[in-house]
This record gives structure tokens, C-alpha cells and sequence, in this order.
């Protein structure tokens, strides 16, 4: 039965859309030939990626020389790059196994794309740790619970290292199944009015032979809601391991009893950022509008005025604890984040992150596309550098003075940026233009169209 | 699922509101309903057609608690057993650290282990080709599939009791 609250709320999808409108919309981008804004943004995508595989591949022949690490500095634009792309993906399993907890109904047009966001940037954020292996195809040894060739000395499970490899490939394959759980009817779909022998075939296969029967869908209802369950402590925990790869060391600054909390929040602000980059152009290119409404834009605004403001009194706590522990080395840190040489990243940081998503209080401005197509890249770029003041500010000035270094990124470390750029937005397009970008199933049981009070305005207007 | 062969009724309703009342009008009268196919899950049809509870949580329970088994005994195993040594002063069981993985390990094979069930279970597999009473099913219609053959009234009966009852249009089909 049609959910009594769809008559007292307003309508999540607006432009009174019927079920049949639904899948003509979103299966019409998948059917016709691609457009013009389609072929330019691919072409750039693959033009970052081709350049960017040059640089992945003179790491892979000459090293992981050819970056700008030394002594010092060990860790930099690789783990800030891999920091900042899982972080990216948490706003996808927030939006679709959080929200799903909770019962919000305005994630069910946006869930789709935020998961194949999950995905991508996960894929993004896993080259980075391999690529500073160094050596990936002895990584196995490594990184999996393999005996070496010694004998059986196996891998360190004290190491939070060991921990992200778990976390990051349970998160990775979770996210996938729940997505591809999700594609399935919708697939169904499209296999349905497919009209070419290729695309039958194609949908035909990804579909897995689904008819919608009662007792599937009343199966699938069930795997979603576990599947939730299971995805809301997974994406909680993720980032909180990822956080004691920092955490559990002794580098002051990294020391800190916050950083699981505070990694979470900064993961969710800065997911749902990318969110809003891209679908504030996948509606506008789609003709999505009537799906993707100012107020889910407004709804996420909120989101990020929230966990922008975690993240500023995380900042916050951050300076009050180095100066109340009373420890000269952290302290120390702190001072030399704010004053140091790297004064100007903390500057950024701390505008893009803390004040720039407090402009979001002022209703004009959250329920405005292009400030919120401008705000969503400052936060990310915001959270880019957090992670890089982070890592570099505190490693680069150690307990040894003597050797304090600065780090100076070369083409390599910037090219390899690149090439997830490239990768993730190639991927974005692939999946924008062979998948259906909103889930179809999920928005049509809740259209408005459906509702009692619907029908009766609707007849009372013919009368 | 495949469809014995025989006849079958097959009614075609727009709003999930007026099938669910189909539905019980079908089923006061005693008739055995096949499907419903439907392009979105409908609330409230599972008590209709008798379709129980999925035992699917109780599915990645057990393999949850199969994961954490793996993981307890894969680290113990390497770190106590195996090749015993002390890491940054810890013990040789340090359990707090066993943490993390045993969480993600539980999480990974609760949630693989539930859907590869659900696959099975429900007969998805990528080269199955099943054939639909009507397409618009997974369009905007609910498909209400009615076998002839093992009723007690007459196909008249069904079909006048459908469309009595607000089905958009009905046809006959023979499998």
C-alpha cells in the first residue's frame, strides 16, 4: 500500500511523474546514442588518464624515487591521496545503507550515483598504497596472510597497515554487492525495452534472469535491509582503521585518541562534497530536475554545514588537547602546522573546510545550484589539504632537528593524481551512460502519483 | 522460476492500492493465486500470498559467525601458534589488536555469504532468460498471474471477478 506519509510530506520527486515516466527518463539516457557533453567529458577523463599512466609507469619501471618522499618525509601526496579517496567514498554508504536505516526517503534518487561514487574512489584510493609498495607484485606477500619463502613467518597482525588491507577489500566488495544488489530490477528494466541484439544480451546478463516476483522482491527487501545493517558499522570502521594508520603511531600530531571520530566526520563532509559535484551536472545534463530537486541539494547542504562544523571543532579540540597535555613535542607540531612553513595548507584547510560550508546557514545560498556546485569543490579541495597537513606538517619537522626536510612534489606525485582522476571519472561516465544513474525501482514507490491525495486533486481538477 | 505449462490468467493493475484489494477479493473467493510481478516492492503483499519471513538474516548471521571463526583462528593461528614473536612489546596473543580484522572479516562474510544464498535461493544467475507474462512488469504494471487449471471456478469467473475489481486489462495466456 502506498505509504499514508507520501500524503502529508511534499513530494520527493516533483513534475508529477507517473512510474512509466520514470523509466522512460532514466532509461532513455541509457538507450539513446551518446550526446555531445557525454564525448568531451570521457575525452578529458581519458586524456588525464593517459598522462597519468605515464607517470604511473615510470613508478613502476624506475621506483618510487621518482617521487618527491626522502628521509623525512616518507608518507605524503600517496596517503594523502588515498586518505582523501576513501574518505570520498563513505558519502556513498552513508547516503544509501545510513539513510536506509533511518527511513529517509529523499536518498532514493541520489543513493544510485553516490554507490558508483563508493566504488570509483575506492578504486582510486587502492592505488596508492600498492603503487608505494614499490614493488606491487611482491606486495602479495605482504599484504596477504601468505608464508614467505623462509618459511611460514606471516604478516604482522599488530599493524594497522594489515588492518586497512582487510578493511579497505571488505569495504571495496560490500559496497559492490549492495550496489549491484540494487541494479538488479533496474537492469530488469532496461533488458525489457532493450532493443538492439547487443544491449539484450548485455542487460539480459547483468539482470540475472529477475522478474519481480513477489517472493523476489520480498527476498531482495531483506538482503537490502541486512545488507545496511552490516554497511553502516563496515563504513564506520573503515575510516577509523584508516585513522590508526596514523593514530597508533608516536609522530606527534598523528598521536591522537580523536582521530577515529574526527576521520569519519571530515570522510562524510568531504563524500558528500564529491556527491554534490556530481550530480549538481549529472541533473543538469540529464534533465534529472524533477528527480534530483533543490531540496535534496538543500538536505545534503545540511549534511555538509554539519559535518563541516565536526570537523571544525575536531580542529578545535585538536589544539586545545597539544596545549593542555602539556607535552612539548605535540605542541610544538600544532604551532608549526599553524605558523610553520606550511602555514599557508593550514590556512587553506581551515578556510575551505571550517568556514567556507558556515556560508550554507544562509538558505539563499544552500538551496542555490551554482554556489553549491563552487562549495562542494572547496570543501574537497579543503579536505585535500587537511589530510596533506596531517601527514607532511608533522612528519617533515621530526624529534630530530637535524633532519627536518620539506617534501616538494614532483611530476610523479602529481601525475599519479592525475591518473585517479582520470580513472574515476571515466569510470563516473561509463557508468552515467550504460547504467541507469537513479534507481528506478526505489523512486517509483514513492512517487507522489501513487498517493490517494494525488488522485483525488487530480480528479477533483478534471471535474 | 519456470512456469509449469498450462493457462494462465493474467491481469494488469497500475496502482499498487488497487491490487492489494484485487488480492483479497481473489483470495476470499478461493482462488490460488500463481505471481505477482511487480516493478517496485509492494507493502503488505506478502501476508496476501502467504509468503513467509526470508530467512536470509538468520543465513548472514551463521556466516558472520563463521567469518569471525576464520579470523580468531587465521591470526591466532599465525601470531601465537605459528611463529610465535613479540611485536612492540605485546603479548603473544594481543587480542585488541586481533580486533579489526575479525570485524571486517565477520562484515565481508556475512554479507557475501547472505547474497551468494540469495542468488542461489532465488535462482538469479547471469545467463537465465526467463520469460515474462507481460514486460510492463518491470515498467509500471503489477502482473497478477492467476494458473487456470487448478482452480474450481470458471476462467469467466476470474476474469469478471478481475475486472470487477479494477484490473486494467486482462489476458488469457497458454504456456
Amino acid at each position: 500500500m502506498a505509504d499514508p506519509s507520501l500524503s502529508i510530506q511534499k513530494p520527493l520527486v516533483t513534475g508529477g511523474k507517473t512510474a512509466h515516466d520514470v523509466t522512460q527518463d532514466v532509461c532513455s539516457q541509457v538507450e539513446k546514442k551518446p550526446t555531445k557533453e557525454w564525448l568531451v567529458g570521457i575525452s578529458i577523463s581519458l586524456l588525464c588518464l593517459s598522462i597519468g599512466s605515464y607517470a604511473l609507469l615510470r613508478t613502476l619501471w624506475d621506483g618510487i624515487g621518482m617521487w618527491g618522499l626522502n628521509r623525512t618525509v616518507g608518507w605524503a601526496w600517496d596517503i594523502t591521496n588515498f586518505v582523501w579517496w576513501v574518505g570520498i567514498g563513505h558519502a556513498g554508504t552513508l547516503i544509501s545503507a545510513v539513510l536506509l536505516l533511518f527511513r529517509q526517503r529523499w536518498r532514493m534518487s541520489i543513493n544510485r550515483a553516490a554507490e558508483a561514487m563508493t566504488i570509483f574512489a575506492v578504486i582510486c584510493a587502492a592505488q596508492f598504497p600498492i603503487l608505494h609498495m614499490g614493488r606491487p607484485w611482491l606486495g602479495l606477500y605482504w599484504v596477504f596472510p601468505l608464508p614467505n619463502t623462509f618459511g611460514s613467518l606471516w604478516v604482522n597482525f599488530n599493524s594497522p597497515l594489515l588492518w586497512d588491507v582487510f578493511a579497505i577489500s571488505t569495504y571495496f566488495s560490500v559496497s559492490l554487492v549492495f550496489w549491484y544488489i540494487g541494479l538488479i530490477p533496474d537492469f530488469a528494466t532496461i533488458r525489457d525495452r532493450a532493443k538492439g541484439y547487443i544491449s539484450k544480451i548485455f542487460y539480459a546478463t547483468l539482470s540475472m534472469g529477475w522478474t519481480g516476483s513477489a517472493k523476489a522482491w520480498s527476498r531482495y527487501e531483506s538482503v537490502a535491509l541486512i545488507l545496511a545493517g552490516l554497511a553502516t558499522p563496515l563504513v564506520l570502521s573503515v575510516h577509523t582503521i584508516v585513522s590508526f594508520d596514523f593514530a597508533t603511531s608516536i609522530v606527534p600530531g598523528w598521536h591522537t585518541t580523536i582521530f577515529p571520530p574526527y576521520f569519519v566526520a571530515g570522510a562524510i563532509f568531504s563524500g558528500f562534497a564529491m556527491v554534490l559535484t556530481l550530480v549538481v551536472v549529472t541533473r543538469k545534463v540529464y534533465k534529472l530536475e524533477d528527480y534530483i530537486t533543490i531540496r535534496h541539494i538543500e538536505l545534503m547542504n545540511i549534511i555538509i554545514i554539519i559535518t563541516g562544523s565536526i570537523v571544525g571543532i575536531a580542529y578545535l579540540t585538536e589544539l586545545f588537547i597539544a596545549w593542555y597535555s602539556g607535552v612539548e613535542y605535540e605542541q610544538y607540531a600544532f604551532l608549526n602546522r599553524a605558523t610553520g612553513p606550511y602555514w599557508w595548507a593550514y590556512a587553506c584547510m581551515m578556510l575551505c573546510n571550517v568556514v567556507s560550508p558556515q556560508l550554507f546557514w544562509f538558505k539563499k545560498i544552500r538551496t542555490n545550484i551554482a554556489s553549491t556546485f563552487i562549495l562542494s569543490i572547496v570543501v574537497n579541495i579543503g579536505m585535500w589539504f587537511e589530510r596533506f597537513v596531517i601527514i607532511v606538517s608533522s612528519l617533515h619537522r621530526d624529534y630530530l632537528p637535524s633532519s627536518w626536510a620539506m617534501f616538494y612534489p614532483t611530476f610523479y606525485d602529481v601525475g599519479i593524481y592525475l591518473f585517479t582522476l582520470g580513472l574515476f571519472f571515466t569510470c563516473f561516465f561509463l557508468f552515467a551512460k550504460f547504467f541507469p544513474v537513479v534507481n528506478m525501482a526505489e523512486v517509483k514507490s514513492i512517487l507522489a502519483t501513487n498517493s490517494e491525495k494525488y488522485l483525488k486533486t487530480k480528479n477533483t481538477n478534471k471535474t | 522460476m519456470s512456469c509449469p505449462k498450462g493457462e494462465y490468467c493474467v491481469a494488469l493493475f497500475e496502482r499498487d492500492e488497487i491490487l492489494l484489494k484485487a488480492l483479497q477479493e481473489v483470495k476470499k473467493e478461493g482462488i490460488r493465486i500463481h505471481d505477482v510481478f511487480s516493478p517496485y516492492p509492494v507493502h503488505g503483499i506478502d501476508e496476501l500470498l502467504d509468503i513467509k519471513r526470508s530467512r536470509l538474516p538468520v543465513v548472514a548471521f551463521l556466516f558472520g559467525i563463521l567469518g569471525l571463526a576464520l579470523a580468531l583462528f587465521m591470526q591466532i593461528g599465525m601470531m601465537t601458534f605459528d611463529w610465535p614473536m613479540i611485536i612492540g612489546g605485546k603479548d603473544f596473543l594481543p587480542w585488541p589488536a586481533f580486533i579489526p580484522v575479525s570485524f571486517e572479516l565477520t562484515v565481508l562474510l556475512s554479507a557475501m555469504g547472505m547474497v551468494s544464498v540469495f542468488f542461489i535461493i532465488s535462482d538469479l544467475k547471469p545467463w537465465a532468460r526467463p520469460t515474462l507474462f507481460d514486460k510492463r512488469s518491470t515498467d509500471d504494471k503489477h502482473v497478477l498471474v492467476i494458473q487456470l487449471s487448478e482452480q474450481k471456478h470458471s476462467r469467466e469467473d476470474i476474469q469478471g471477478l478481475l475486472k470487477n475489481n479494477g484490473a486494467e486489462e486482462i489476458n488469457h495466456q497458454i504456456l
